[in-house]
C-alpha cells in the first residue's frame, strides 16, 4: 500500500450546522500517516521517482512543520531513501518522535522564524546540490494532489457545494481542491482560514522577509479570514464536545471560518477540510484545562 | 471614529514598542494615513510609494483580508480592529 490512498470520509456536522445550512467536513486523518499531507507526499515523490530524480543514492530534504515530513518519512522508509526534515524548534514532541520512528533525520530551524525559517534553512542546504528538495511550497504536484484527490473526491461525495473552506499553509489545498470544486460548481466560493502564525513569529527581520509560497495565487481565493489562537482552540474543543471529533488545531481554525460563513447563509452547503487528528497535539495542552491557560501555553508553540 | 491597529512584532519598533496603536478614518486607507502622521516609519512599512499595500503585508479588517473587500478603500462603519500581519508559511 505504498501510495494508494482511498477516498477519505465526508461527514455532516449534525450538531454544529446552523439551521438551513449543511456543513460538511472531510476527515483527512483517515490517510496512512494521519494527515492530508499523505496526498502531497505521494504525489511529489511518485512524480520525482517516475522522472528518475529519486534513485538509490538520493538524499531527500524537506522543510515541514510536521505533517509533510511525516508523510514523506513513511514513503522514504519504504523506498529506502534517506530523508532529512527541517522543522522549527518548538514543534510538538509527538511530531518529532513520529519522524524518528520512521528513521528520519531532523534538523531544527530557529523557533522565532517559524515555518519561514525552516524553508530558509532547507533552501540554503539544497543550494549545495547534495540534496533533492521536492519543496511542497513550490511543487505543482502539491496542487495536483489536492485537485485530483481531495477536490475530485469532494465533488463526487457531495451533490452541491456553495463554499469550500480550508486552512492556508502552502496553499496547495485551496488551489487544488478549489479548482476541482469550481469546475463542478462554478459559483462556489473558495475561502481561506488564515492561522494566526504571523502574530506569533517574532524572528522576521522585516516585512519583506515574509514568504508567499510560489504555488499560492491569492487571486484564486474569494475570501480570507484570520482566525486567532483563542477561537482556534475553542473550536477545536467544540468539535470534540459537540461532534465527538478529536481533531487537530487547524481543524478548529477551519471550523471557525466554516461556521462564520454558514451563519451568513440562509441555505446551502459549506464543506471544509480537516487536515489531521488531535493525537500529535496532546502535549501542547490545548484540549484540557482552563482555556486561558491553553492559549497562553500554545502561544509560543508551532501548531501549524 | 477610532480604530485599533494591531501590529506584528517586527513593526512594533516603529510604534514605540506598542503591540497596537489607534487611528481615525472612515476607510482602511484613511486610518493608515492618520497613522502616518504620528508614525511615519510605520506607515512606510504599510504602504508602497504608490500608495498600495506591499505584497508581503496582509491587512485584516475585523479578521477579513481587505484584498477581498475593497482594499484600502474598504469602508469602516464602526470602531474596528485592523490587524497587520506578514505573509508566513505553514505546512
Amino acid at each position: 500500500m505504498s501510495t494508494s490512498l482511498a477516498p477519505t470520509p465526508i461527514v455532516r456536522l449534525e450538531a454544529l450546522s446552523p439551521r438551513g445550512v449543511d456543513v460538511y467536513a472531510k476527515l483527512e486523518w483517515f490517510l496512512p500517516t494521519g494527515s492530508l499531507k499523505d496526498r502531497v507526499a505521494a504525489a511529489m515523490m511518485e512524480k520525482a521517482r517516475s522522472e528518475g530524480r529519486i534513485t538509490p543514492g538520493t538524499k531527500l530534504l524537506e522543510p515541514s512543520s510536521g505533517n509533510t515530513g511525516i508523510a514523506m518519512a513513511r514513503l522514504a522508509m519504504l523506498w529506502g531513501v534517506p530523508l532529512t526534515v527541517v522543522m522549527p524548534e518548538g514543534s510538538s514532541a509527538e511530531r518529532i518522535e513520529t519522524l524518528k520512528t520512521f528513521g528520519t533525520r531532523i534538523l531544527f530551524s530557529p523557533q522565532p522564524e517559524g515555518a519561514n525559517g525552516a524553508v530558509r534553512v532547507a533552501e540554503e542546504m539544497a543550494a549545495s546540490g547534495d540534496y533533492l528538495m521536492l519543496h511542497q511550497y513550490a511543487n505543482p504536484a502539491n496542487v495536483e494532489a489536492h485537485y485530483s484527490g481531495t477536490g475530485r473526491e469532494i465533488v463526487t461525495q457531495l451533490d452541491r457545494v456553495d463554499v469550500l473552506v480550508a486552512g492556508l499553509g502552502t496553499g496547495g489545498t485551496l488551489m487544488g481542491a478549489g479548482a476541482a470544486v469550481r469546475e463542478s460548481f462554478p459559483r462556489a466560493q473558495v475561502v481561506a482560514a488564515e492561522p494566526p502564525v504571523g502574530e506569533l513569529i517574532t524572528g522576521l527581520r522585516s516585512m519583506e522577509a515574509g514568504y508567499i509560497p510560489p504555488i499560492f495565487d491569492a487571486g484564486r481565493l474569494d475570501r480570507r479570514v484570520l482566525v486567532r489562537l483563542r477561537p482556534t482552540i475553542e473550536h477545536t474543543r467544540l468539535l470534540l464536545t459537540a461532534e465527538g471529533l478529536f481533531a487537530g488545531p487547524s481543524c478548529g481554525a477551519a471550523l471557525a471560518v466554516a461556521l462564520r460563513v454558514a451563519r451568513e447563509m440562509r441555505s446551502g452547503t459549506v464543506v471544509t477540510i480537516f487536515p489531521d487528528a488531535g493525537w500529535k497535539y496532546l502535549s501542547t495542552g490545548i484540549y484540557t484545562g482552563p482555556l486561558d491557560q491553553s492559549v497562553e501555553k500554545a502561544s509560543d508553540q508551532i501548531l501549524w | 471614529m477610532m480604530h485599533t491597529i494591531r501590529l506584528p512584532t517586527i513593526l512594533r519598533v516603529h510604534a514605540g514598542g506598542d503591540s497596537s496603536v489607534t487611528a481615525r478614518g472612515s476607510t482602511v486607507g484613511e486610518a493608515f494615513s492618520d497613522l502616518g502622521k504620528r508614525y511615519p516609519a510605520l506607515a512606510s512599512q504599510l504602504l508602497e510609494p504608490d500608495g498600495s499595500v506591499p505584497v508581503f503585508v496582509n491587512v485584516f479588517l475585523n479578521d477579513e483580508d481587505i484584498r477581498y473587500l475593497e482594499g484600502l478603500d474598504t469602508p469602516i462603519s464602526q470602531p474596528s480592529e485592523i490587524t497587520v500581519l506578514p505573509s508566513v508559511a505553514g505546512g
